[in-house]
C-alpha cells in the first residue's frame, strides 16, 4: 500500500468513525422526533415501527393542555438572565487570576471546579428553605440565582483557560499608552475573546436550558420553564410516550435551532487553545 | 465597546428588575398538584365549570411525575411552604400526615354525602375517624386475561382463582414462539411497583411485614412461599425483562396482546377495553386477585385523593374546589361531558348504582367487588399493627418497601438468591425500624 492509499484510507476510515459516533449521539434525538408523530400505541409497538401515518395529534393535545410559550419565556429568561449575570462577574475574576495570578489562584481554581462534584440533591434542603424563607420558591429570580451559581466555575474556567493565552505584551502596551484595568479589559481583552465569550455563553446557555432538578424542586407553576412541562407528561397508570416526545421535541426546538445558527462560534470557541 | 458594554449592561438589570417583580396573586387563586394521570387531565379540562360556579376562585395547575410530585409535596407539606392549596397524594401519605397534623380535615358537611364513599377507601384516607385526604379515584387489584387465549387453551378462569390455578392457566397460554406470555407481573423494583403487588401477593401466602411488636418478617417461612412462587411463575412463564417492568410496561404488553394474563390496578381496565388503545379490547375478562391460603389482603387498596395543607392561605377556596372535584355532581359531568365509561372510579357507591355506568363499564362490577373486599386496617392473616393493604402506613416504609423490592427484583433477574434477598431485606429493614425507635 502506498503513502497516499494509506492517507486515502486513514481519511475513510476516520470519516468512517466520526459519523457513526455522530449517528449514536443523534440516534435518541431522531427516535424522540419520530415518536412525537406516532400514536400512543405505535409508540409502544414491538418490534418498533419506522414507517407509519403520521399524525400531529400529540403536539395538539400539549399545546391544548400546557402553556407553551409561558414555560418557554421562563426558559429564555433564566438561561439568558443567568448566563448574562455569570458572565458579568466571570469575565474579571478570570481577567485577575488569568493576569494577575496570585500564590493561590490555581487553588482558587480548583475549589471552583470542586464545587460542581457536590451532588445538587446535598444541598436542596437548605436552598429549598432559604428560597422559602426569602419568598423565592416558584420565583424566576431563585431559578436565575441558582442557575448562575451553577455554571459560574465552568464559565470562569474557561474564559482563564483562553484568557492566558492572550499574549501579555498587548495589554503591556496598551499600559504603556495609559490604559487602565478597565480599558484593559473592555477595550483590549473582550474584542479579542468574542468568540470564546460567546462559546462560553451559549455552552451556559444550553446548560441552563436542560437543567431539570433545581427547575422541579423550586418551581411550581408561575416559573416552571419547559424542562418541567416535559416532565409533566410521564405518567404512572397511562400511555404517554407519544405525548413526553412531542413535548420534548417542542422543547428542544428552539435550543437546536438557536444552537444551530451559532454552531461556527460554538466550535471556534470550544476549540480554542488546541492548536496554537 | 462601551456602547456594547453599557447595553449588556442595562439588558441584564432589566432582566433582573423583571425577574424580581413579584408575580401577582389574586387571593382567591388556588394552585394544585397533580400527577399526569388520565382522570386527572380531565379535571383540569373541566375546571372551567367549577371557575364559572365560583368566580371568585381561580385555579392554577402544577402537573408532574409521580415521584416527582411526592418529593415536591413533601418538601413544601413538611415545610409548610403554603406553595400548594390543593395536593394530589395517595392512600399512603394521607393517614401519616393527618396523623402529623399537616393535612386540614376534609369538609364534608352539607350536601357532600361522605356516606356515599366507599367505607374501604374513605377508612384508607382518615385517621383517627377523619378524614384528611378527599379520594378522587380510588382501586383494587384484579385479573384481566385474555378470554380468547384462555378458551383457546381449554381452560377456565372463576371469579376468584388459586394462585395454582393461574399457574396453571399461565402455563397453557405460554407461547413464547409465538410472542405470547401465560402472565404479566410487576418486576420493577420500588415499594410502588412490584411491592405493592408482591405485598398483596405474600398476604395471601399468610405473610405480614411487621409482627405485633414492629419486627420485620421477611424471612418467614409465608414471606419465601410467596416470593419463590413469584419468581419461579414470572421466570417460565412471564415475557423477557420481567424484572424492569411495571404498570405502564405490562400495560403496552398487554395491549399489544402478548399476555395472557396481567394481575394490576383495577383502573387499567378502562385502558385494556379501550379500542383506541388496545388491540385485545373486545377480548378481555376480569377476575378477583388470586388467593394462596387466604383471600385476606389478597388484593390492594389505594386511592388518589386530594389533600389540603394547613400551611395554605387559601383554606376556604380550596376546601371548595376539593368538594366538587370529588363530589357526585362532577362523577355527573364527566359522564355527561366523555360518556360513562370515563368517569373517576373506585370511590363513590352512587357511581356503581347508576345504570349507565354499569352498561358502560363491563369491569364495574369486579371492580367493585375487589375494592370492597380490600381492607386496610385488617389486611393480614396474622395480625399486624400497621394500616394499608400493600403498604404499612408508617413513615420508614418507602425506604424499607424499595430495598425490599430491589432485593427480590435482583432475585427475579437471578442476581441472587430468594433467600439472599429475604435475609437482606430482612436486616436492612430491622436496622431501620430499630433506628425508628420502634423497639
Amino acid at each position: 500500500m502506498t503513502l497516499n492509499q494509506q492517507r486515502k484510507l486513514k481519511t475513510i476510515l476516520t470519516g468512517l468513525f466520526a459519523w457513526t459516533v455522530a449517528l449514536v449521539l443523534f440516534f435518541p434525538i431522531f427516535w424522540m422526533f419520530i415518536t412525537s408523530f406516532k400514536t400512543e400505541l405505535q409508540a409502544i409497538s414491538v418490534p418498533p415501527s419506522l414507517f407509519f401515518e403520521p399524525t400531529l395529534e400529540n403536539f395538539r393535545i400539549v399545546q391544548e393542555r400546557s402553556d407553551y410559550i409561558h414555560h418557554a419565556w421562563n426558559s429564555v429568561v433564566t438561561s439568558f438572565g443567568s448566563t448574562i449575570i455569570a458572565l458579568i462577574i466571570a469575565i474579571p475574576a478570570a481577567y485577575s487570576m488569568a493576569f494577575f495570578p496570585g500564590k493561590r489562584t490555581k487553588d482558587i481554581l480548583l475549589w471552583m471546579l470542586s464545587t460542581k462534584m457536590l451532588p445538587a440533591v446535598g444541598v436542596l434542603v437548605p436552598i429549598y428553605i432559604l428560597c422559602r424563607d426569602y419568598g423565592l420558591l416558584d420565583s424566576k429570580t431563585a431559578l436565575v440565582i441558582i442557575f448562575t451559581l451553577m455554571n459560574l466555575p465552568i464559565i470562569v474556567w474557561m474564559l482563564f483557560s483562553y484568557f492566558k493565552d492572550l499574549p501579555k505584551e498587548i495589554l503591556e502596551a496598551a499600559r504603556m499608552d495609559g490604559a487602565t484595568p478597565w480599558d484593559e479589559v473592555v477595550k483590549v481583552v473582550l474584542p479579542l475573546s468574542v468568540g470564546a465569550i460567546s462559546s462560553t455563553a451559549l455552552l451556559s446557555i444550553v446548560l441552563c436550558w436542560n437543567e431539570a432538578f433545581w427547575s422541579l424542586n423550586l418551581t411550581a407553576s408561575d416559573a416552571a420553564p419547559l424542562t418541567a412541562m416535559i416532565a409533566s407528561y410521564s405518567s404512572p397508570e397511562g400511555l404517554f410516550w407519544a405525548k413526553l416526545s412531542a413535548a420534548s421535541t417542542l422543547a428542544c426546538a428552539p435550543i437546536v435551532v438557536f444552537g444551530w445558527f451559532c454552531q461556527k462560534q460554538l466550535v471556534q470557541g470550544l476549540t480554542f487553545g488546541a492548536v496554537k | 465597546m462601551k456602547h456594547l458594554t453599557k447595553n449588556t449592561l442595562t439588558y441584564a438589570v432589566s432582566i433582573a428588575a423583571a425577574m424580581t417583580a413579584a408575580s401577582a396573586m389574586s387571593a382567591t387563586q388556588i394552585t394544585v398538584a397533580t400527577v399526569n394521570n388520565g382522570h386527572m387531565i380531565e379535571m383540569q379540562k373541566l375546571t372551567p365549570e367549577f371557575e364559572k360556579a365560583n368566580p371568585d376562585i381561580k385555579v392554577k395547575w402544577v402537573t408532574l411525575e409521580e415521584g416527582v410530585l411526592r418529593q415536591n409535596v413533601t418538601q413544601d407539606i413538611a415545610n409548610k411552604s403554603g406553595l400548594y392549596d390543593v395536593m394530589t397524594i395517595g392512600m399512603y401519605e394521607a393517614p401519616i400526615w393527618g396523623e402529623r397534623g399537616w393535612l386540614q380535615a376534609v369538609d364534608t358537611s352539607g350536601s357532600y354525602d361522605e356516606k356515599d364513599i366507599l367505607p374501604s377507601i374513605r377508612d384508607g384516607l382518615s385517621y383517627k375517624g377523619t378524614m384528611y385526604a378527599a379520594p378522587f379515584y380510588g382501586e383494587s387489584s384484579m385479573v384481566m386475561y385474555r378470554k380468547d387465549l384462555v378458551k383457546a387453551a381449554g381452560m377456565e378462569i372463576n371469579d376468584r382463582d388459586s394462585w395454582e390455578h393461574i399457574r396453571d392457566v399461565a402455563a397453557a397460554v405460554n407461547n413464547p414462539e409465538k410472542g405470547i406470555y401465560g402472565i404479566c407481573l410487576r418486576g420493577k423494583a420500588g415499594w410502588g411497583d412490584n411491592m405493592a403487588f408482591m405485598t398483596a401477593m405474600a398476604n395471601s401466602f399468610g405473610a405480614r411485614w411487621f409482627d405485633e411488636s414492629w419486627k420485620p418478617q421477611l424471612e418467614t417461612a409465608e414471606w419465601k412461599n410467596a416470593v419463590n412462587f413469584y419468581v419461579d411463575l414470572l421466570n417460565k412463564y412471564g415475557p423477557p425483562g420481567a424484572s424492569s417492568n411495571s404498570f405502564n410496561e405490562n400495560l403496552a404488553l398487554f395491549n399489544e396482546g402478548k399476555c395472557g394474563m396481567w394481575i394490576d390496578a383495577t383502573i387499567a381496565a378502562s385502558f385494556v377495553t379501550d379500542p383506541k388503545q388496545s388491540k385485545v379490547a373486545d377480548q378481555v375478562g376480569f377476575a378477583q386477585s388470586p388467593y394462596s391460603v387466604t383471600e385476606k389482603g389478597a388484593n390492594w387498596l389505594w386511592a388518589w385523593a386530594l389533600g389540603i395543607p394547613v400551611a395554605t392561605k387559601n383554606a376556604e377556596a380550596a376546601q371548595k374546589f376539593v368538594r366538587w372535584a370529588t363530589s357526585k355532581e362532577y362523577i355527573q359531568l364527566v359522564g355527561q361531558n366523555n360518556g360513562w365509561a370515563a368517569v373517576p372510579t373506585g370511590t363513590r357507591a352512587s357511581t356503581y348504582a347508576n345504570p349507565e355506568f354499569q352498561e358502560a363499564a363491563v369491569f364495574a362490577d369486579a371492580e367493585l367487588k375487589a375494592i370492597n373486599s380490600a381492607n386496610p386496617n385488617d389486611s393480614t392473616l396474622k395480625p399486624s399493627p400497621y394500616v394499608g393493604v400493600q403498604f404499612a402506613a408508617i413513615p420508614e416504609f418507602q425506604a424499607i418497601g424499595t430495598t425490599t423490592g430491589q432485593m427480590i427484583s435482583g432475585a427475579l433477574s437471578g442476581s441472587m438468591t430468594i433467600d439472599q434477598a429475604l435475609k437482606s431485606a430482612n436486616t436492612s429493614a430491622d436496622r431501620q425500624m430499630r433506628q425508628a425507635g420502634y423497639y
